[in-house]
C-alpha cells in the first residue's frame, strides 16, 4: 500500500446523517469482479437522475467540488452493508479522507485498508467544517491532526497500528503472513 | 478470578497473539463463509501474489446475493439474465475449484443464503469465531459465537492466514425482560430495540442479548434478533447457548457426533458469561410492551408500533426521509396502500417465518394489484416448506414461490420493486433504493407482511388472527 503522510485539500460537505453504503454505491453496481473504476457509481442515485443526467444541485456535481479530496460528512457515515466497494468508489472518485463525528465500524475499517482516511472530530470542529464548505484543510496522518484555515489544529484519534501502516505503507496481509509460525503453533495446540 | 463475559471467553480462546499497545490482536477465525459478491477481488489478490487458501476446510462458499431466484434460471437451463451476475457466479465456481473450497453451487440442494445455511448445516457452532464478507454475519451470534462482517481486503486476509488483526471491541448488554405477547415476533422485538437505541446505538460494540424474553426465543427467532445487530451499528450480537441451541444443532450435517458431541457439549456449557460479569454499557427493555412494529423512514431506527403515528420532528434528515417515503409527520401508517410484499432475506426466511406468513394467507388471496414474492432462505427450507404444503398456500393466494437467495432484500439479481412503490418487507434495510431505485421499503415481521398482502394496506396482523 502507498504511504500517506499529508492530505491537503479544500473540503466538500455532505451534511446528511446516517449515510449508508447503499447510497455511497448502490447494490446494482456490485455485480463486478474488479475493484477499479467504481468512482462512476459513487452516490449514483444522488448524483444522477433516472435518465442518467447529473443533478446540478447535488454537492459532488457542483463545479467547486472538482478536485476536492476531503469529504466532510454527517454523523454515522458509512452505516449498513460491509461492501468495500464504498471506500473503493470514494477513493476512485478522488476522495482521500472523510471527516465526521461518527463513522460506522465496518466502513471505517475498510477505509483504512484502502488509503481513505477516516477522521473523527468533535462537534464544534465538525460544526465549523459543515458551515464552511470549500475550506482549505490539511491533515497530518503521523501527527493525527487536522489544521483548519487560520491555523487552528485539532487532534483526531487513530489506532496506532493503523497509523503505522498508513504512514509506512505497510501491507497488513504481509504482516499477518509473517506471523505464520505463531498461527501454526496455535493450530497445533493440544486442546484443538 | 475476574468474571468473564461470553464474548471475552471466546476472544481469549482465539488469540493467536494478544493485542499490545502497538499492535492489534491476531485473532483466529474458525469458520469463513464466502459468497459471490464480496470475494472475487480477494481471490484475485491471492492469485496475484501466489498465495493459497490456508484452511479450505474452514471455508464454505455459497451463491446467494446476485443469484437468480427464478426457477428457470436456476434449474431450467435458461441463462442467468444479468450478465455481470452470471460472471460473478462463474468466477466463484472457478475460484472454489482452483483453491479447493467447498462451494454449494447453483443447483446444490444445500445452497441458500449464507447466514441461513451455516446454522442449517450445523457449521455454525457455539464458541466459534465466524466471519463473512457480509454485515449480517452477526446472525450466527445466536449460537454463542463471535461473528461479524468484514470487507473484501479482510476476506483476503482470512483466506490467506485464517486470521484477522483486531482490536477488542467494547460490550453492550441488551437485557429483555418479560415475554413477547401473542402475535408479536422476534422481528418486532429487534425493531423495537433498534428504535430504542438508534442506528448507531451499538456502534462498534458487541451486543449480548440476555434476559427472560431472549431465553424464551427459538433458534430461528434468536437468529432474527442477532441478524439485525448491525442495524444498530454493532460489530456483532450474541446470545448464550443453552438447551435450545444444543437441540437445534443435534444431528445436523456438520455437527459433531458421538464422543465428540459430548465433548462439545461440555465446552459449550462453559461458554455463557460468568455470574457478576460487567459490560461496558447496558440497556433494558420489557418484551411485554412490544407491539408489532413497522418502519416508516429510510433507516431501521425509524420504526413505530403498527397502530402508531409517525413522530413529529423537524430536522432535515427526518424530513428528507419522509419526503422519500411520501409520508407526513404525525401520519397514521395503518391503512396506507401497499404495492409489493416480500417474504425473505437472512432476517426472516426460515421455515418458522414461512409458516407465520402462510398461517395468515391460508384460504385467503393476495389483494388485487399487490405483488407478493416468497423467497425461502435455502433450498432445504424450500423443500421443508413444500413438504408441509406451504408453497400451495402461497401460490393459491397468488404469491410467487421462488428458489432461495437474497433476492429483493438487496435487489442485485433483478428482483426489485418499481420507483415509488411501497414494499412491506421482512428484510433488514429500508435504505433509499435498497429494493430498487426509488422503491420505498417498510420493514416488518412475516405476519405483518402477510397481513398487508391480504388487505393491500398496512394492517395490524392481529386483526386477521381473531
Amino acid at each position: 500500500m502507498q504511504a500517506i503522510h499529508h492530505i491537503r485539500s479544500r473540503t466538500v460537505v455532505l451534511p446528511a446523517t446516517d449515510v449508508d453504503t447503499d447510497q455511497i454505491i448502490p447494490a446494482r453496481f456490485l455485480t463486478t469482479t474488479s475493484r477499479d473504476g467504481l468512482g462512476r457509481a459513487l452516490f449514483a442515485d444522488w448524483r444522477f437522475d433516472a435518465n442518467g443526467n447529473p443533478r446540478p444541485d447535488f454537492v459532488l456535481n457542483r463545479p467547486e467540488a472538482a478536485g476536492c479530496a476531503i469529504l466532510v460528512a454527517g454523523r454515522n457515515f458509512g452505516c449498513g452493508s460491509s461492501r468495500e466497494h464504498a471506500p473503493w468508489a470514494l477513493h476512485d472518485f478522488g476522495i482521500r479522507a472523510v471527516i465526521s463525528t461518527a463513522i460506522a465500524d465496518i466502513f471505517f475499517n475498510n477505509s483504512l485498508k484502502n488509503g481513505l482516511l477516516p477522521v473523527l472530530v468533535d462537534e464544534g470542529t465538525h460544526g465549523w467544517l459543515l458551515a464552511h464548505p470549500g475550506a482549505a484543510v490539511e491533515i497530518d496522518v503521523e501527527a493525527t491532526t487536522v489544521t483548519l484555515p487560520g491555523g487552528r489544529c485539532v487532534k483526531f484519534p487513530l489506532e496506532v497500528f493503523a497509523r503505522h501502516c498508513l504512514v509506512h505503507g505497510v501491507d497488513e496481509l504481509g504482516y499477518l503472513l509473517s506471523r505464520a509460525s505463531a498461527i501454526d503453533a496455535w493450530e497445533r495446540a493440544p486442546t484443538r | 478470578m475476574t468474571a468473564l463475559s461470553m464474548f471475552e471467553k471466546i476472544w481469549r480462546a482465539h488469540e493467536v497473539m494478544p493485542e499490545t499497545a502497538e499492535t492489534p490482536a491476531v485473532l483466529y477465525i474458525d469458520l469463513h463463509l464466502v459468497h459471490e459478491v464480496t470475494s472475487p477481488q480477494a481471490f484475485t489478490l491471492l492469485r496475484g501474489r501466489g498465495i493459497s487458501v490456508r484452511r479450505p476446510d474452514r471455508t464454505l462458499a455459497t451463491l446467494d446475493h446476485s443469484t437468480p431466484t427464478d426457477p428457470q434460471q436456476v434449474f431450467g437451463g435458461v441463462p442467468i439474465r444479468i450478465e455481470s451476475a452470471a460472471r460473478q457466479v462463474a468466477e466463484l465456481e472457478r475460484n472454489a475449484a482452483e483453491f479447493g473450497i467447498d462451494l454449494l453451487g447453483l443447483k446444490d440442494e444445500r445452497r441458500g443464503i449464507v447466514h441461513i445455511i451455516g446454522p442449517e448445516l450445523g457449521a455454525t457452532q457455539p464458541g466459534m469465531t465466524i466471519v463473512c464478507g457480509d454485515s449480517h454475519t452477526s446472525t450466527h451470534g445466536a449460537f454463542g459465537t463471535f461473528a461479524f462482517g468484514i470487507g473484501t481486503t479482510e476476506v483476503g486476509h482470512v483466506l490467506a492466514t485464517q486470521c484477522l488483526l483486531q482490536r477488542k471491541p467494547k460490550t453492550l448488554a441488551v437485557e429483555v425482560s418479560g415475554r413477547l405477547a401473542a402475535a408479536v415476533g422476534a422481528k418486532d422485538l429487534v425493531l423495537a430495540i433498534i428504535g430504542q437505541i438508534g442506528v448507531a446505538g451499538g456502534a462498534g460494540q458487541v451486543i449480548e442479548y440476555c434476559g427472560e424474553a431472549i431465553r424464551g426465543l427459538s433458534m430461528d427467532e434468536r437468529m432474527t434478533v442477532c441478524n439485525m445487530s448491525i442495524e444498530a451499528g454493532a460489530r456483532a450480537g450474541m446470545i448464550a447457548p443453552d438447551e435450545t441451541t444444543f437441540e437445534y444443532l443435534r444431528g445436523r450435517a456438520r455437527a459433531p457426533v458421538g464422543a465428540a458431541w459430548e465433548r462439545a457439549l461440555d465446552d459449550w456449557r462453559r461458554l455463557p458469561g460468568d455470574v457478576g460479569v460487567a459490560f461496558d454499557s447496558a440497556v433494558t427493555l420489557n418484551a411485554g410492551l412490544v407491539e408489532p412494529m413497522i418502519s416508516y423512514g429510510t433507516n431501521p431506527g425509524m420504526v413505530v408500533p403498527i397502530g402508531g403515528r409517525i413522530p413529529q420532528r423537524e430536522d432535515e434528515a427526518f424530513l428528507k426521509a419522509l419526503r422519500y417515503m411520501g409520508f407526513e409527520p404525525g401520519e397514521v401508517l395503518a391503512g396506507k396502500r401497499v404495492d409489493v410484499v416480500f417474504i425473505g432475506s437472512c432476517t426472516n426466511s426460515r421455515l418458522s417465518d414461512l409458516r407465520a406468513a402462510a398461517d395468515l394467507l391460508r384460504d385467503r388471496k393476495v389483494a388485487r394489484g399487490v405483488r407478493m414474492l416468497v423467497v425461502p432462505g435455502s433450498q432445504q427450507v424450500k423443500r421443508a416448506a413444500e413438504a408441509e404444503g406451504l408453497h400451495d398456500v402461497f401460490t393459491a393466494a397468488g404469491a410467487e414461490w421462488r428458489e432461495s437467495g437474497c433476492s429483493m432484500c438487496i435487489g442485485m439479481n433483478g428482483d426489485t420493486a418499481a420507483a415509488g412503490h411501497y414494499v412491506v418487507s421482512t428484510s433488514n434495510r429500508n435504505f433509499e433504493g435498497r429494493q430498487g431505485q426509488g422503491a420505498r421499503t417498510l420493514l416488518a415481521s412475516p405476519a405483518t407482511a402477510a397481513a398487508a398482502a391480504v388487505t393491500g394496506r398496512i394492517t395490524d396482523p392481529r386483526e386477521l388472527m381473531a
